[in-house]
């Protein structure tokens, strides 16, 4: 098992951390433009803590539609987490349930990225306390500053700073990829089959990806079914 | 925002907690059928293939963009740098970019 606890994962959840800075601030920012209250809108990112969802919760407040369809939309954009926390448990060290009901709150795309791409073997607990935890934290504060202060970044850092999840998925992907073949087919397909689904507007962006996902994961098992190193 | 507001977020909540809770707790302790786990250990490189691309090129109107941040993302990533620097590194060429243009 992986020695690494609390404070090695605070260091690795940094860089989401920095990446949800923008984004937070963002949406408190249009929170407050929906009309949503200071407390309302970081409430939402207290209890709520989905970065998609609740872009996508806003406009559709705005809009107008009913609160029973904006948590319809909402389950639909985040059914894709079943596939991530599914794989996140082989990753995970044995542990009580109580414990892994907690944690389980805190399971995005970028937390799931950084804690299932670790090389080693199962991970602590409490090493993805600390990934959640700074990755949390950044979000609900950085939420309530952007309503607070109620404006942006200067434009050139806004817009600079929007690569920075995208940058950080590709800072953990490509280490893997090297001299792995299995790696690389898997990243590609699902990446093929994720843009053919986004050109054609066949399926919305949540399915899109957990389909995509599961079709490069089978597809690869199927014809190479060497195991990854992990 | 009325007390409807409150009903929508705890629905909100409930909602996405659940695909997060569900599978951590029900499988734990289990041992699922080993084709099924050698599928599951796919899945965080297939995830970031789907997650990056091709979200990465329209991270701004300008395609050019999320290109150039594509670009230096994987340049710094290849180059042997870590996930820090690779983001740090991506974002002050970007602000570079567009500093200029």
């Amino acid at each position: 098992m992986d020695a690494r606890g609390f404070t090695a994962g605070l260091k690795a959840g940094t860089s989401i951390a920095i990446g949800y800075f923008p984004i937070a601030l963002t949406f408190g920012l249009l929170a407050k433009t929906t009309g949503l209250s200071i407390i309302e809108a970081t409430a939402m990112s207290i209890f709520v803590f989905a970065g998609a969802a609740q872009y996508i919760s806003l406009s559709l407040i705005a809009a107008g539609v009913a609160p029973a369809v904006i948590v319809l939309n909402t389950f639909i954009v985040n059914i894709r987490h079943f596939l991530m926390t599914a794989a996140l448990n082989e990753k995970m060290q044995p542990e009580a349930r109580w414990k892994k009901a907690i944690y389980a709150f805190g399971v995005t795309d970028e937390s799931f990225s950084v804690l299932a791409t670790q090389k080693g073997g199962r991970l602590r607990t409490a090493f993805a306390a600390g990934v959640i935890l700074i990755s949390y934290g950044s979000w609900v504060i950085f939420t309530a500053i952007g309503h607070l202060i109620g404006a942006n970044l200067p434009q050139f850092l806004q817009a600079s700073m929007s690569i920075a999840l995208y940058a950080m998925f590709v800072g953990l992907l490509v280490p893997s990829m090297r001299g792995n073949r299995k790696v690389v087919s898997l990243a590609v397909i699902a990446a093929l089959t994720n843009s053919f689904f986004y050109f054609t507007e066949w399926l919305s962006t949540g399915w899109a990806i957990m389909v995509s996902t599961l079709v490069s994961a089978v597809f690869v098992e199927l014809i190479s079914p060497k195991e990854v190193k992990s | 925002m009325g007390g409807w507001f409150w009903w929508m977020i705890f629905g909100m909540a409930a909602v996405t907690y659940l695909p997060r809770a569900i599978p951590l707790t029900f499988l734990e302790g289990r041992e699922l059928p080993l084709p099924v786990q050698h599928v599951l250990r796919n899945i965080p490189y297939a995830v970031l293939g789907a997650l990056i691309f091709p979200a990465i090129f329209f991270v701004q109107e300008n395609v050019w963009f999320g290109v150039i941040g594509a670009a230096a993302a994987f340049g710094i990533a290849f180059a042997g740098a870590d996930v820090m620097v690779v983001v740090l590194g991506s974002i002050a060429i970007l602000a570079v970019y567009s500093l200029i243009f």
